[in-house]
């Protein structure tokens, strides 16, 4: 009986030991990477780097960029993980609420990397990168300001813009891209009536039709019309609700590919894949348009020479510039225990010759150190540059530069505009309404 | 020991059962007759039932502390984010109280939702079920070939919800091997938007789930129709019982707890479906297709909401809760009488 009692309290005592287990998982990790400040020699220190670069050239070209930082500073091992665009941001996230998020992560800036700053995540580099950051773009450095302080690094600053398919075009008898609204409203037409889907759209993701609406906002009212956060009623003001009437009669001409409100962005039967095979004349997507439509493309090379790129068109009577963008790009933001050695990193990402490099890929991504425009050889990417170059403001993106909530509320309202189930005025108020709730 | 282990305890003397002088009563566990010696005094009673409680605090114990830590844990803790407007990041402070539970109960998405679910439920109840129980039927006679079928059958239950929905997202998709086959066969009539049409996507969804799901209660039937003994339909054969009246006065109700069973993961599995409208149509379009775990998804983690997202996910959780334990309690009452009543005893 005595054995048979010491073998249950036995049996007790590994259950509490299973139980102690499983519920002490969460005091790790946190403290051993917190030697911030340190300089950078002696003590080996992991960088961990968390980008969405996850095919290649990109893919490879971080390997490479990481290699060559270690080379240089032995005691340094860069902890590389890959994720795609959407998987990184399921995954970024149990990182973030615990409060442990990596050295280095991918941020689009804006309204998240401002909550993420609020909630003490990241870190001020301001004044270690203080000497290099004038070598970049400051539009881009700009993205990554949350009241006037750095809390990350961009590499990549693009502009959304019409992708067409220039035969397709030429098909219908139009010659020149459209460079007002009303003639945009026009060309539809005539590639309607040629028998030619004139637009590729992803409705399924949401947010492809979503660039149509901010677009049109931008051109009605300029960039100062975008209420600041904080200040989202705004969005029920003039230039939005004109937005959604001009995208309206677009939409009544049904000039979408079939199935549209459940296509995707990138995937099979998607508005890349439509665009890439010839469904489609148009659609309004951002730089990295080309290498999704080669991905989404049967012989990998998308459409070839016959890919076009033209700004989106001048709306008459808008008070917004013709030359104004909508954008955004890729960068780094600082985990707050990062140590010096991901500065340095980040610092070696800037170089020109990195940036160089990028653009030689003619990838998609467009560097943003100054000088290495001239890397990029390929026409259409030129000329989202030059448009870069010219457009006196770059809007970031609606989703990126507020919070994820209200970006959500756009999202989903403008979806209703595009299913014929909400006024213009509707969508303007209901956005305005999920800012002050 | 403490005298009220003492065998002249009232208890003990007045068991109607003969025992004699200074036997202690059985404990409840033991069987009167093989009382083991170890057991006869009465300090040794206390320990062999102290012995009883260890023993099943030790088996028990490391199924608990998972069950605790990973159902019961989350669930409090759910509770207690849904009280909060929280988005994922920083302290709690910004307590809300019942307005999270508010706002979806007014939200016209949560609640078309909720319908969604019930539309899902409802179909399955009266569609895919009896199709499952009459290819169980059919499947359950003498006939070639019958191996081959249940396997073809039973074979998209094996597949994963997520590639279901891949596959079955390439098949939908404009002019896919759906409307090919529809145009091939004369009923361009039919062809529809089949996931792009709000009007239309549930349904769509509906028949991805039947074709899921047909075969696992197919499965069950046929193995509660194998239980049912060749003897009594032979009987009621002999007594000029038709097939139709034999099926429905013996079949029938000898099934009912495979059928009470299947009915209630049916409809679990309605109040549960996620991955494959999640990754299909994502709930949209315009939410016409959200269910109430894909709402939640939406809402928690796309938008940070995390507070927002509790609260639809504490209401899914009493849904299904008060659900669950109402089936048991009157549905399932005589089926699991036995695991239910143990306890007590």
């Amino acid at each position: 009986m005595r054995r048979r009692f010491a073998r249950t309290a036995l049996l007790v005592g590994v259950a509490a030991l299973v139980a102690a287990s499983c519920g002490g998982d969460d005091d790790d990790e946190s403290g051993s990477e917190a030697s911030s400040g340190a300089s950078g020699s002696g003590e080996p220190v992991t960088i961990e780097w968390w980008h969405i670069q996850n095919n290649d050239p990109g893919l490879s070209l971080w390997e490479d960029v990481a290699a060559e930082f270690e080379a240089d500073h032995p005691n340094v091992t860069v902890d590389i993980t890959v994720y795609e665009n959407e998987a990184f941001k399921t995954a970024i996230e149990p990182r973030l609420q615990a409060g442990d998020p990596p050295d280095l992560f991918q941020s689009w800036g804006g309204g998240e990397l401002s909550e993420q700053v609020d909630a003490g995540l990241v870190r001020d580099i301001s004044d270690d990168v203080e000497p290099w950051i004038g070598d970049l773009n400051q539009g881009a450095v700009g993205l990554y300001q949350v009241d006037g302080a750095q809390y990350g690094v961009p590499f990549d600053l693009g502009m959304v813009g019409f992708w067409y398919n220039t035969d397709l075009f030429a098909q219908a008898g139009i010659d020149e891209p459209p460079a007002t609204w009303d003639e945009l409203l026009e060309d539809v037409q005539t590639l309607k009536d040629a028998g030619i889907t004139p637009i590729s759209v992803g409705m399924g993701d949401k947010w492809p039709g979503m660039f149509w609406w901010a677009y049109l906002a931008l051109r009605n009212g300029g960039a100062d019309a975008f209420p600041a956060p904080g200040d989202e009623a705004g969005f029920g003001s003039d230039p939005f609700v004109e937005a959604g009437e001009q995208l309206q009669e677009l939409i009544e001409l049904e000039p979408f590919q079939d199935g549209h409100m459940a296509a995707v962005w990138d995937g099979a039967g998607g508005q890349a894949a439509t665009m890439a095979t010839g469904g489609a004349a148009m659609m309004l997507m951002g730089q990295w348009a080309p290498g999704t439509m080669s991905a989404n493309s049967p012989d990998g090379n998308g459409l070839g020479e016959a890919l076009g790129w033209f700004p989106f068109p001048e709306v008459e009577g808008g008070e917004g510039e013709p030359t104004d963008g909508f954008g955004g790009g890729n960068g780094f933001a600082v985990g707050a225990d990062a140590p010096a050695e991901a500065i340095e990193f980040l610092e070696y990402i800037s170089t020109r010759d990195i940036a160089d490099r990028w653009g030689e890929t003619n990838s998609g991504i467009l560097p943003v150190v100054v000088g290495s425009e001239g890397s990029i050889t390929d026409p259409n990417l030129t000329d989202v540059l030059e448009a870069r170059a010219e457009a006196d403001v770059v809007q970031l993106y609606l989703d990126q530069a507020y919070d994820p909530e209200l970006g959500a509320a756009i999202n989903d309202a403008v979806e209703l505009l595009y299913a014929g189930q909400a006024s213009p005025e509707d969508v303007a108020q209901s956005i305005a309404d999920a800012a002050g709730g | 020991m403490l005298p009220a282990a003492d065998s002249s305890s009232p208890a003990a003397a007045s068991d109607p059962r003969e025992r004699p002088p200074g036997d202690a009563g059985p404990s409840p566990a033991v069987r009167p007759g093989v009382v083991p010696p170890a057991v006869r005094t009465g300090s040794g009673r206390v320990g062999a039932a102290w012995r009883k409680r260890l023993t099943i605090v030790a088996f028990l114990s490391p199924a608990l502390a998972l069950y605790i830590l990973l159902a019961l844990v989350p669930i409090f803790q759910g509770a207690f984010y849904s009280g909060f407007d929280w988005n994922g990041l920083g302290p709690l402070d910004e307590f809300v109280g019942l307005q999270n539970y508010r706002e979806a109960l007014a939200d016209p998405v949560f609640l078309a939702s909720l319908r969604h679910v019930f539309v899902i439920m409802g179909l399955s109840l009266v569609l895919q079920l009896p199709f499952a129980l009459g290819l169980a039927f059919l499947l359950n006679q003498r006939m070639r070939g019958r191996a081959l079928l249940r396997l073809l059958f039973f074979l998209p239950f094996v597949l994963s919800d997520v590639i279901t929905a891949i596959v079955w997202r390439l098949l939908l998709q404009p002019a896919g091997l759906v409307d090919q086959t529809l145009e091939a066969t004369g009923l361009v009539g039919l062809v529809q938007q089949w996931l792009a049409d709000p009007d239309v996507v549930l349904y769509t969804v509906f028949v991805v789930v039947s074709w899921k799901y047909f075969g696992f209660h197919m499965i069950l039937y046929l193995a509660g129709l194998q239980q049912i003994p060749q003897e009594l339909e032979e009987a009621a054969a002999l007594d000029g019982a038709s097939r139709a009246q034999t099926f429905r006065y013996v079949v029938l109700p000898l099934l009912g707890p495979t059928i009470r069973i299947s009915v209630f993961l049916s409809i679990i599995g309605s109040l549960q479906l996620f991955d494959l409208v999640w990754v299909m149509t994502g709930g949209g379009p315009v939410g016409a297709s959200h269910t109430t775990v894909t709402y939640m998804l939406d809402r928690g983690f796309e938008r940070s909401q995390f507070g927002y997202g509790s609260a639809v996910a504490v209401i899914a959780f009493l849904v299904s809760f008060v659900f669950a334990l109402g089936y048991q309690r009157f549905v399932l009452r005589r089926d699991v009488a036995g695991a239910l009543t143990a306890m007590g005893g």
